[in-house]
């Protein structure tokens, strides 16, 4: 029988890792996602766990410190959020061209300035090209989830993978959340076995080589192909997953998309409030709809496309700008797609909402998927690039 | 895969790089000729070296070599980048910067 609990989303994944008993954390603690090594370092003082705990003096040395221990051959974890997923950029574009399976915990937080702790997502898109796979979570039970599966994942294809969800609205919110069993959580993720690490007896190994003009681009080409093969992983794990716990995942999610006309695409715990948004709409005969993002690395394009190609309008909702005087990184990405796969049927605009934590409330999305109804009727696209709910 | 650094060569396929490019020997630099990046280069004028090594350890790299007869041999161009610190320390006017004639 699975334990049912309520736990914040921060807890729920340092019971995650307490469930794991990975080899070494670094950690370096920054609001909201303190609390992920603070209640495992707890775990660590009370030997319930064997982890290697290293409190060290920075993000940067966190990330670096994973990327030593991953190296030798142990399974290394950290957690950070906002201005600390950024001041490991550097180190996780190493992490994931030196094909380093390192998980990630980020409890999302919007970046500097103004000064701001609350939530959105533009640490996690600041660092969308550093080659990590990243699943993002709606809820505390997904967060968990999510956690469960990404050592499958990410040991499977060699590359790093950042569990995301959103700072306080998860990762402080008490929910009801079904846990795992410890055996079955240890029976379904494994021990780590490398192939090679640094630390194996008898035998040389050189990490992080320097790649000269005629190496460099075939690298990255072998990296790109890791990236492409972790979408059949993903499937894979979460089919395992479900076996196991009933609870189902893939790339995305659709709800109530069967005869959208209008929908929405959009990441993280916002969805929630958008399935309670298309609920009412139904009630009222809108056939409106929503796909959810979970995995954004490996980008979703061809689901995403086949979700979309039948509606008259849709909304991509981005909780970060690119400032590119254009759209938000997921508008860029889903009409990326959608042309890639021939569909130019579909209206899109591009909403900017929820930066620095404001409030994403059922209205909200009604008044999004109004302007959609409008676009539909009239064919007329309007503004393409919106904010949402800001004050003018 | 290529897993020793010499099977790398330029023709390597991406689908035959190790991943990371991790490599599966030590000392790989050895092998890497890095002396081919010099303008000037180092001239031992043998009369005049007293073999007080204050040039052996200030090398940073691996461009003099010693000898099993505990003196300092010729200089080693395949790795040497003409940086002149050997030249600079020599007390003796025993190594003298040349431009480097390729």
């Amino acid at each position: 029988m699975s334990i049912r609990e309520r736990l914040s989303g921060n807890e729920a994944i340092a019971v995650a890792m307490k469930q794991i008993n990975p080899d070494v954390m670094g950690a370096f603690p920054i609001t909201p996602s303190t609390e992920i090594p603070q209640y495992f370092s707890a775990y660590v003082d009370n030997g319930e766990v064997d982890t290697e705990f290293i409190a060290v003096e920075s993000e940067h040395s966190a990330m670096s410190t994973c990327i030593g221990a991953q190296a030798a051959g142990a399974r290394a974890i950290s957690a950070t959020s906002s201005c600390g997923l950024i001041y490991m950029a550097e180190m996780l574009y190493v992490a994931a061209s030196d094909r380093l399976p390192i998980t990630l915990a980020v409890s999302c937080r919007a970046l500097s300035g103004p000064i701001n702790i609350n939530n959105d997502h533009s640490d996690a898109m600041s660092v969308r090209d550093s080659g990590w796979l990243m699943l993002f979570a709606e809820t505390n039970q997904e967060a968990y989830d999510n956690y469960l599966q990404a050592m499958r994942i990410g040991e499977a294809v060699s590359l790093p993978i950042m569990i995301c969800q959103d700072g306080f609205i998860t990762s402080h919110a008490i929910e009801n959340i079904e846990l795992v069993e410890d055996d079955k959580v240890k029976a379904f993720v494994g021990e780590y076995q490398p192939q090679h690490y640094l630390l194996k007896k008898d035998s040389a190994m050189a990490v992080g080589a320097y790649a000269t003009p005629v190496y460099y681009m075939e690298s990255k080409r072998q990296q790109a192909q890791a990236m492409l093969d972790a979408k059949d992983v993903i499937r894979q794990v979460a089919k395992e997953f479900a076996e196991m716990t009933g609870r189902e995942y893939g790339l995305i999610e659709k709800y109530r998309m069967e005869d959208a006309e209008e929908a929405i695409v959009i990441i993280g715990s916002s969805a929630g409030t958008a399935k309670a948004a298309i609920e009412q709409l139904r009630a009222q005969g809108r056939k409106v709809g929503l796909v959810k993002i979970r995995s954004f690395r490996p980008f979703p394009a061809e689901d995403l496309a086949e979700a979309l190609k039948d509606v008259k309008s849709f909304a991509v909702m981005d909780k970060s700008d690119s400032f590119n005087a254009h759209c938000g990184p997921l508008f860029a990405e889903t009409a990326a797609a959608l042309y890639a796969a021939g569909v130019t049927g579909p209206k899109g605009i591009s909403y900017i909402y929820g930066l620095g934590g404001r409030d994403v409330r059922v209205e909200s999305i009604c008044k999004v998927f109004d302007d959609l109804l409008e676009i539909s009727r009239t064919g007329d696209v309007g503004d393409t690039y919106r904010y949402l709910d800001v004050r003018e | 895969m290529s897993w020793k650094a010499s099977e790398m060569t330029p023709d390597v396929k991406w689908q035959d790089l190790t991943p990371g490019c991790a490599i599966f020997e030590g000392g790989t630099s050895a092998a890497v000729q890095t002396g081919d990046w010099r303008t000037m280069k180092p001239v031992l004028h043998a009369d005049k070296c007293k073999q007080c090594l204050l040039c052996v350890p200030v090398c940073p790299d691996l461009s003099i070599p010693m000898q099993a007869d505990g003196k300092r041999g010729d200089f080693d161009y395949f790795f040497c980048k003409g940086c002149g610190i050997c030249a600079n320390v020599c007390p003796f006017g025993a190594i003298e910067m040349v431009k480097d004639e390729k």
